[in-house]
């Protein structure tokens, strides 16, 4: 078994994975990927299974080696990335070989990156996932020096590439009413989506703060509510006003009312949104959010049919002659003197 | 812009609310009520011996269940459909509790340290400590429902002159075990943190076990929870056994 030694790694990395279903009603939630997308282009960039663990990064990055040729996939929010110096592009897949340094970070927008690997990062299976649940304390510690198992890649290629739009600073998200929609005020409610939001500083796993200028937003009677269940994307006021946007370690039930809850395919962009990013919600129609609606087989069969090799601009290459333009496994990667 | 009406619509229970695209709540009442509690319980049951395809994942709460679906195969307007269905086809208030649920005895020390509160809540509750002890053992508690932290239950409900208010002032951390009281319920700690609920007991029970491969979660909405009142030093010695010292079985 092949491994990822962690070299250096800033706070908030964790393995991740899709999460973990069927233990909502006994209070543990799906937990998994901030950015679902992001594993899916990991999956897609690899061609392999969507279900394997990555490394979630949170904007410090961090640096790794191998002690086997690895392929790799970079996705989410894009990072200044290098091989032993040399740029990597995001959003691609690479090789990496043993004696060469991963270094990845910081973000240069977004908050959430990927680090795939063939085979995917082999930790032991807690409650069906791999996902590290970091308020329950679930998962490996990353610190220098962890070793991580990775699983046996069954082969693909590598310097292949995907255009990804970029959900990485804000924007417009989309969102359907959630628990206690009906129980705002109109004008209230009309507010929320008139309303300009900055992300705020505060935000992990389990939620992200938004700031607006303006009154909060409260509902009659909110300090009655019964507790209901709670899922990622749902949009709750906590007992200020303020909006949190609630992500995969969210609690499972609560009382605090809750506006709206962001389609799943608009999560990832709200997710992905860093300390400062603009954020604006605007109600949809049922039939306009299952017209934008994508499962998440289907965005991997649509990530999979995207999937280019990367084509070098020779003008752009510092010493063509020093690439080895036949290999397969090296394709791109300079052999220069001190490469193994 | 103007919002549609729709969005206000908030029909009395039984009432289906969308949560998300993807999400679906069945709410039997506003407020906790024990035989909305059955029917959450009752007719999640049923969703789950339905097993319709596209069914994802579902759950209760107080007094709602909930069902996760996949829209692409199950499309909401089906789905709600379906469900209004199964509420028409019977009194849900008046249910069955669902078969397969376990009844759970977990010993508990009401001395010294670990009730800290629990002369407070007596008195609050008009009894004598002893009389508290004994009516807090006396029987079964429901697990009406998880959430908090991994198998954190909320059991209920004791009588009415239990329905304590919360405190104003948190008490800082109980730690895991820990037996709090309040609005008629009895949660058993899953985790170490603050809370506005009196803490009246303690037990060495833990409800969340990552590393049990078997029952890693111990309590599921619906299971029965009785405490037994044994004393500190009990406490410790059982607390060496496995399942420190709780017994469960299925009940019938």
């Amino acid at each position: 078994m092949s491994t990822l030694t962690v070299q250096k790694i800033g706070p908030g990395a964790s393995v991740q994975d899709l999460g973990r279903r069927g233990w909502l009603s006994q209070g543990l939630s799906r937990g998994g990927a901030a950015d679902r997308l992001a594993l899916l282009e990991g999956a897609a960039l690899l061609e392999q299974s969507p279900d394997l663990a990555a490394l979630e990064l949170s904007a410090m990055g961090g640096s790794f080696t191998v002690d086997a040729p690895t392929r790799i996939a970079l996705t989410g929010a894009p990072m200044r990335a290098s091989l032993d110096g040399e740029p990597l592009r995001w959003s691609a897949s690479h090789l990496v070989k043993p004696g060469q340094t991963l270094a990845l970070g910081p973000a240069t927008s977004g908050v959430w990156s990927y680090l795939s690997v063939g085979g995917g990062i082999d930790t032991a299976p807690i409650l069906g996932s791999r996902a590290a649940h970091l308020a329950l304390g679930l998962g490996p510690k990353l610190e220098t020096g962890t070793e991580l198992p990775m699983g046996k890649d069954k082969g693909g290629p590598v310097e292949q590439i995907l255009e990804v739009s970029d959900r990485f600073k804000g924007g417009d998200i989309r969102i359907l009413p959630s628990t206690h929609t009906a129980l705002f005020a109109r004008e209230d409610l009309e507010r929320f989506t008139e309303t300009t939001f900055t992300r705020d500083q505060r935000g992990n796993r389990q939620g992200v703060r938004l700031n607006h200028d303006g009154a909060p937003f409260a509902t009659r009677d909110q300090l009655g509510l019964v507790s209901e269940v709670i899922v990622p994307g749902d949009i709750q006021m906590t007992g200020e006003g303020t909006p949190y946007i609630l992500l995969p370690e969210c609690q499972t039930t609560g009382g605090y009312p809750r506006i709206g809850s962001v389609l799943p395919v608009d999560l990832p962009k709200a997710a992905q949104a860093a300390p400062g990013a603009k954020l604006r919600f605007a109600f949809v129609d049922r039939d306009a959010a299952l017209a934008a609606h994508q499962s998440e087989d289907a965005q991997l069969t649509a990530l999979k049919k995207a999937v280019r090799p990367l084509v070098r601009d020779p003008a752009k290459m510092r010493d063509l002659l020093s690439y080895q333009l036949i290999s397969g496994v090296t394709a791109g990667r300079p052999e220069t003197g001190d490469t193994q | 812009m103007s919002l549609p009406d729709t969005l206000f619509d908030r029909p009395d229970p039984p009432r289906l609310t969308p949560l998300g695209l993807d999400g679906m709540l069945i709410t039997f009442s506003d407020r906790m009520d024990d035989a909305a509690n059955r029917a959450a319980l009752a007719f999640r049951d049923r969703i789950d011996a339905e097993g319709w395809p596209g069914l994802r994942e579902t759950a209760t709460s107080l007094c709602s269940a909930y069902v996760s679906f996949d829209p692409a195969t199950l499309p909401p307007a089906d789905l709600q459909a379906r469900l209004r269905e199964i509420l028409a086809d019977r009194d849900w208030l008046a249910a069955d509790l669902p078969a397969n649920r376990t009844l759970w005895t977990v010993p508990a020390s009401f001395e010294g340290d670990h009730a800290p509160q629990l002369a407070d809540a007596a008195e609050l509750a008009g009894l004598s400590v002893e009389a508290a002890v004994r009516e807090i053992c006396a029987r079964p508690l429901r697990a009406l429902a998880l959430g908090y932290a991994p198998g954190q239950a909320y059991l209920g409900q004791m009588d009415d002159h239990w329905d304590l208010a919360r405190q104003k002032d948190l008490t800082p951390t109980v730690k895991e075990g820990a037996v709090v009281t309040a609005v008629r319920q009895l949660i058993i700690f899953a985790t170490s943190g603050p809370t506005g609920w009196r803490q009246v007991g303690m037990t060495r029970f833990k409800a969340f076990r990552p590393d049990d491969p078997d029952r890693p979660i111990a309590f599921a909405p619906g299971d029965e929870v009785q405490l037994r009142a044994v004393s500190a030093d009990e406490l410790e010695r059982l607390a060496q056994e496995p399942l420190a010292g709780a017994t469960h079985e299925a009940i019938r």
